[in-house]
């Protein structure tokens, strides 16, 4: 019975990890099929990690540091928008600049107001998103065999962000294929000039697409450090923007595809660690760094077409200009 | 007498220097089809486009249903009564037919209503006009036909009274078009106001009741159809221009050197560009291509010039048959087939290198520019300097930014840096579009001169007075097809406009 | 890049904006140094002076202007073929390894031969690992930018795994190499000027240094006055042109990215073999993106390429002198200022051309 204790805590540090990819491909997956690219994901979570961080710190309430979390990451979606959309900049390039402006800011203001190396003080209490029990969560692990354990260790007892990012797929796939909204948005991903002519605003269409994807993107990096972390280390989000972005790419830019590469890479992850010096038998030692590769991996094949073929939104990284 | 539909008066728009309407006024009398006829180029787009709301005139007055209205973005149009099908669908590919319909008009914030609404309109549209088609179809999966009949729908789901298509046949097949035809029939014994505008004159005596001509942004002819000829306003469309005049002696012509058979071409779509088109060039002669632009012309300078894979056919340059291999445009050079492409700015040139740097486009690996792997800047310059006083190109600067040249200059560094490679068979693609009278001039002579040293050149433009002028045979082309051939000394614009508009294919 | 709608003289569109955007760049930093509770007025001096007030701080200095030049080159070649390659960081970090795989393994050859063919070596690992994406883009149509991203990770986890487990220096913890042999490495600045009778201070700087100047020049003379510049920049700026002209634009797209990378791979030789003397992880330390605020500030051009370079080169080591004196403004600084740069430079490059343009105006009409 040991082995089933053992692929439980597996699932639930795989759930813990795949959080801030889920936010961020969510995040990525609005703006895109808007056709915003956006490889500033990243940068965008570096800055909501900071924010929230020190806005629970002074205020002591976890809520607070979302709200500050958002309002920045948010703040940083708007100077892409303006670029990209109100003067047609190059979207990657933006993207780029983005995420060196959070990795800079975070550690300079970071150093000068707490003089910690760049870390904000470890945030207690209140300060940090406690973990749910869920309704019956030890009832269920005392009288359901196996499943009950697996609803106690893997889906309760984690932090509002984490319910939260799941609620965010949920809305996601909802408002993309049920609302107005969502239809306008994935039409103008695809033909902005269709959106036009039938009367609608592409800049309004895509400025909205991006300010979804800076709260979005400000939940993950809440997540990051005042849920999963006590506060907030230089360069926390460790290149989780960029496994978000490939796990959009393989999910075709839908959210419940995206919902399950983000769950894959983050069991990798979690796998890795566990594998960490770990013989396994008949195999040996499997080097932990072939499994962190692995999304890189499959995305580069996937995008090259040598499995499936990827189809971006048509117009993604195309600012909007009328023709003549 | 019945209320007009549309009244546009005084109606002007400039992009720039370049004045697209001037002063175009046009009636159009409520549930009729009215046809627009013109070159390409000749504004009707643009006036569409002012009337759709696309763009905003810079001067005139529109009216609809006789109410005075400011028409200021697509929306006004809508609101206005007025739906547009666009050459390029305005269609979201991956969207399913009622998605694209009720896209800009969903009624509210959830989309259940909105789908519920437009399948029973859709049902209620199939059974009044027979626009049949599965709503739920990914519109990208439908055939071209089927797409159109999205569009249409589309507008009149949003309650258009006003229906403007631009050139809804240029995609269709001629069944296709047979059916398009029948439904714009039945829309006007609904009530409905239809805007067709085309270039082809077929169409135009077939389904509308009256017919207003544009050349150079201009209107110059209303006319009531039954009352009308295609010679006429094939007349109408060139226009009696001061016939261009260019001296040339008749000049026997020597022996075959460029010579294609059955060649075809398609497009991603299946749709064919050029179908088995064949014809010959002969040494010393001036070989003109005449027809509205979109006929096939543009195919035809690509795959001789290796820029455009056929999908069959066969062709011969002095004599041997090209392979695949031969036909890529660095080995065509080579064996002197030298190209002036139709578009300067997005072909022929690269606009933002200098003068100097174009001088040599194509020609980048010759031992004349530098030895080895290294460019020599002052040789470069000193062969544009040459040439460029050669061709009178102004100003002779080769420092100079080609996209600051005037386009006749422009023009002028491409025919200087083709003509003086010393070409066997030259292709030459509106050699003065965009270019002022002197230098129209210039060119005619350059080509003539060209002609009479013996080269075989092909001669595609839009502009049917200047086939005439330096042709001595010409080749009339419709719908991808050769439609039938004259000698320049004895054409006529009727004869060719008529050839042209495919007319002589029915006669034959 | 994009097209520039807005028509300036050269001088303007070379020199003034590029000069515009910096200094706003450099303003939004004073506005953070004014915001930690600093002056700026007072930061800058002090940043002036370490980086450019001793021999010491001119040495740092152009040690990290070597690893902005190769870097920037890197960036600014892929842009003359209208490619964005992001992925300087992989392609040095790839360098790295083959660099110290022929200082390793060729130890036996003579320091005239190995050190020539260790730098090959580098420049050959970063070309491949440049190629690849180029070659992806013109043959399978993935998107370079998407590729070097992967790459960049994927470099990064690879060489950790080398350093850990296959040529990580035995019975050690640490993750890196042993040392290289004394004849293995490029010599130091100052030992190589000693003879002459310069006593210069001892600093990273080293021959490296020589190496990225001549990169300047032969990458000029490659992208301005070679056959392959000239089809490099025809199928950036047109690529229809370029196809009309017989240049094949996916051979040019596969070429100049291994040119890219081999020139990221120079960031190996001069941190790898001029510095460090073995290879350990995290030796990119993000020069690789620095360098495309450095492209796009020089504008692609070798000379606005090194200019741009000497000012990250000053700002680095101004800002290391400078957080000694103020704990509150952290070299950090820097980054910031390269992504404002990037910001204003390259993606709201319209919005300065915009504003130069009717400054100019104005200027004209008065």
């Amino acid at each position: 019975m040991e082995w089933i204790a053992t692929i439980a805590v597996i699932l639930d540090s795989a759930i813990r990890l795949s959080i801030p990819l889920l936010c961020a491909a969510m995040a990525g997956l609005w703006s895109e099929r808007a056709g915003v690219v956006d490889i500033g994901l990243e940068g965008k979570m570096l800055i909501a990690a900071f924010a929230s961080a020190v806005a629970a710190f002074a205020t002591g309430s976890a809520w607070a540091g979302l709200g500050a979390g958002i309002l920045a990451s948010v703040l940083l979606s708007l100077v892409h928008g303006f670029a990209a959309i109100t003067w047609r900049g190059n979207q990657i390039v933006s993207g780029v600049a983005i995420n060196m402006l959070a990795a800079g800011l975070t550690v300079v203001l970071g150093n000068a107001w707490y003089a910690q190396g760049g870390r904000t003080p470890t945030l207690e209490g209140g300060a940090r998103f406690g973990d749910l029990t869920l309704p019956f969560a030890a009832a269920m692990r005392e009288h359901v065999p196996v499943l009950g354990l697996f609803y106690d260790e893997v889906i309760s007892g984690h932090g509002a962000p984490v319910y939260l990012a799941f609620a965010s797929v949920l809305l996601t796939a909802f408002v993309l294929k049920r609302t107005r909204f969502g239809l306008r948005l994935r039409a103008v991903g695809e033909n902005p000039a269709a959106v036009d002519t039938a009367g609608i605003s592409v800049t309004g269409l895509r400025y909205g697409a991006v300010i979804i994807c800076g709260v979005l993107c400000g939940l993950g990096g809440t997540y990051l450090a005042v849920s999963q972390s006590a506060g907030f280390l230089p360069h926390m989000t460790a290149g989780k923007g960029f496994i978000a972005l490939a796990a959009v790419i393989f999910a075709n830019w839908r959210p419940w595809p995206a919902l399950g590469a983000c769950l894959l890479f983050g069991l990798l992850d979690a796998i890795a660690i566990r594998l960490q010096g770990v013989a396994l038998p008949g195999i040996g030692q499997v080097p932990v760094q072939a499994i962190q590769a692995l999304p890189y991996v499959m995305t580069v094949i996937l995008l090259a077409g040598f499995i499936g073929k990827s189809t971006p939104p048509k117009a993604s990284g195309v600012p909007y200009v009328k023709e003549r | 007498m019945p209320p007009l539909a549309i009244a546009l008066s005084g109606i002007s728009k400039h992009f720039g220097p370049v004045a697209a309407n001037k002063d175009v006024s046009l009636s159009i009398a409520a549930g009729s089809i009215h046809g627009i006829v013109g070159e390409n180029g000749a504004g009707k787009s643009t006036l569409m486009s002012i009337l759709y709301g696309f763009y905003e005139a810079d001067a005139g007055e529109i009216r609809i249903a006789g109410e005075a209205r400011q028409i200021r973005s697509p929306a006004d149009a809508i609101a206005a009564g007025i739906g547009m099908v666009h050459q390029h669908f305005m269609l979201v590919e991956t969207l399913s037919v009622v998605e694209n319909i009720i896209l800009g008009a969903e009624g509210a914030a959830w989309l259940k209503n909105g789908v519920g609404k437009a399948r029973a309109e859709l049902a209620r549209l199939a059974q009044d006009y027979g626009l049949v088609i599965d709503p739920d179809a990914i519109v990208g999966d439908l055939s071209v036909g089927l797409q159109q009949r999205v569009e249409i729908l589309k507008a009149l789901y949003r309650g258009a009274d006003i229906l403007i298509l631009d050139e809804p046949t240029a995609v269709l097949t001629p069944p296709e078009a047979d059916q398009l035809f029948a439904l714009l029939r039945a829309l006007k014994a609904q009530g409905k106001t239809v805007v067709l505008i085309t270039h082809k004159l077929r169409e135009i005596m077939d389904v509308t009741d009256a017919v207003s001509v544009m050349r150079r942004g201009e209107m110059v002819a209303h006319l009531t159809t039954a009352e009308t000829s295609p010679p006429e306003l094939a007349e109408a469309m060139v226009g009696r221009r001061v016939l261009l005049r260019v001296e040339k002696e008749a000049r026997r012509r020597g022996k075959p050197v460029l010579e294609a058979v059955g060649l075809g071409v398609r497009d991603a779509r299946g749709v064919e560009l050029l179908q088995d088109l064949s014809l010959t060039l002969h040494a010393g002669e001036i070989v003109g291509i005449a027809g509205v632009a979109g006929n096939g012309q543009s195919e035809l300078l690509e795959v001789l010039a290796g820029l455009l894979r056929s999908s069959r056919g066969v062709i011969r340059l002095g004599g041997r048959i090209l392979n695949n291999a031969d036909r890529s445009p660095a080995k065509l050079r080579k064996l002197g087939l030298m190209h002036i492409p139709e578009d300067r700015q997005r072909t022929g040139l690269v606009t933002a290198f200098s003068a100097a740097e174009n001088a040599i486009l194509g020609y980048q690996e010759d031992t004349a520019f530098g030895t080895g792997l290294f460019m020599s800047p002052s040789r470069i310059e000193a062969h544009a300097r040459t040439t460029f006083n050669a061709y009178d190109v102004r100003p002779p600067d080769p420092g100079l930014k080609t996209a600051k040249f005037s386009g006749g200059n422009q023009q002028k560094i491409v025919l200087a840096r083709e003509i003086e490679r010393h070409p066997k068979v030259l292709l030459v693609g509106q050699p003065t579009r965009g270019v002022d009278i002197g230098a129209i001039e210039f060119i005619h002579r350059r080509l003539i001169a060209l002609r009479d040293a013996g080269v075989a050149i092909l001669l595609v433009s839009v502009e049917l007075e200047e086939v005439m002028a330096l042709s001595d045979r010409i080749l009339a082309m419709c719908g991808g097809r050769i439609t039938g051939e004259r000698a320049a000394a004895t054409a006529d614009e009727r004869d060719l406009g008529l050839l042209m508009a495919g007319v002589n294919e029915r006669a034959a | 890049m994009s097209a520039a709608p807005i028509d300036l003289p050269r001088w303007a569109d070379a020199g003034l904006v590029p000069l515009v955007s910096v200094a706003a760049a450099l303003l939004v930093a004073g506005l953070v140094v004014l915001g930690i509770g600093e002056s700026p007025l007072e930061a800058t001096a002090l940043l002036l002076r370490g980086a450019l007030g001793s021999a010491e701080g001119i040495g740092f200095t152009l040690y990290y202007t070597t690893n902005f030049i190769f870097t920037g080159l890197a960036v600014a070649v892929a842009f003359h073929a209208g490619l964005f390659n992001i992925g300087g960081e992989g392609q040095a970090t790839i360098a790295g390894v083959f660099a110290a795989l022929a200082c390793l393994w060729l130890q036996p050859l003579p320091g005239f031969l190995l050190v020539p063919l260790a730098i090959l070596s580098a420049a050959a690992g970063g070309a491949l690992y440049g190629f690849i994406p180029g070659w992806l883009q013109a043959t399978r149509g993935s998107h370079v930018v998407i590729t070097t991203i992967m790459f960049n990770f994927i470099a990064a986890t690879l060489i950790v795994y080398l350093l850990v487990e296959v040529i990580g220096k035995p019975g050690s913890m640490q993750p890196e190499t042993a040392n290289f042999a004394g004849h293995a490495i490029l010599t130091p600045m100052h030992q190589l000027l000693a003879p002459l009778g310069l006593k210069l201070p001892a600093t990273p700087l080293n021959t490296a240094f020589l190496l990225a100047l001549a990169s300047l020049v032969a990458i000029w003379a490659l992208i301005f006055r070679s056959r392959l510049g000239y089809c490099i920049r025809t199928v950036g700026a047109n690529p229809r042109a370029a196809a009309y002209a017989g240049i094949s634009p996916a051979r040019i797209t596969m070429v100049a990215m291994a040119i890219s990378g081999a020139l990221a791979g120079g960031l190996a030789v001069n941190e790898v073999m001029g510095v460090q003397h073995r290879l350990l992880l995290d030796f990119t330390a993000g020069y690789g993106f620095v360098g495309i605020a450095v492209a796009l500030m020089g504008r692609g051009h070798p000379i606005g390429v090194g200019l741009a370079a000497l000012l990250f080169g000053v700002l680095y080591q101004g800002g290391a002198e400078l957080s000694f004196d103020k704990p509150g403004i952290t070299r950090d600084m820097v980054v910031v200022i390269g992504g404002v740069i990037i910001l204003f430079a390259g993606a709201l490059d319209g919005l300065f051309r915009r504003f130069v343009a009717s400054g100019l105006r104005l200027g004209r009409r008065a």
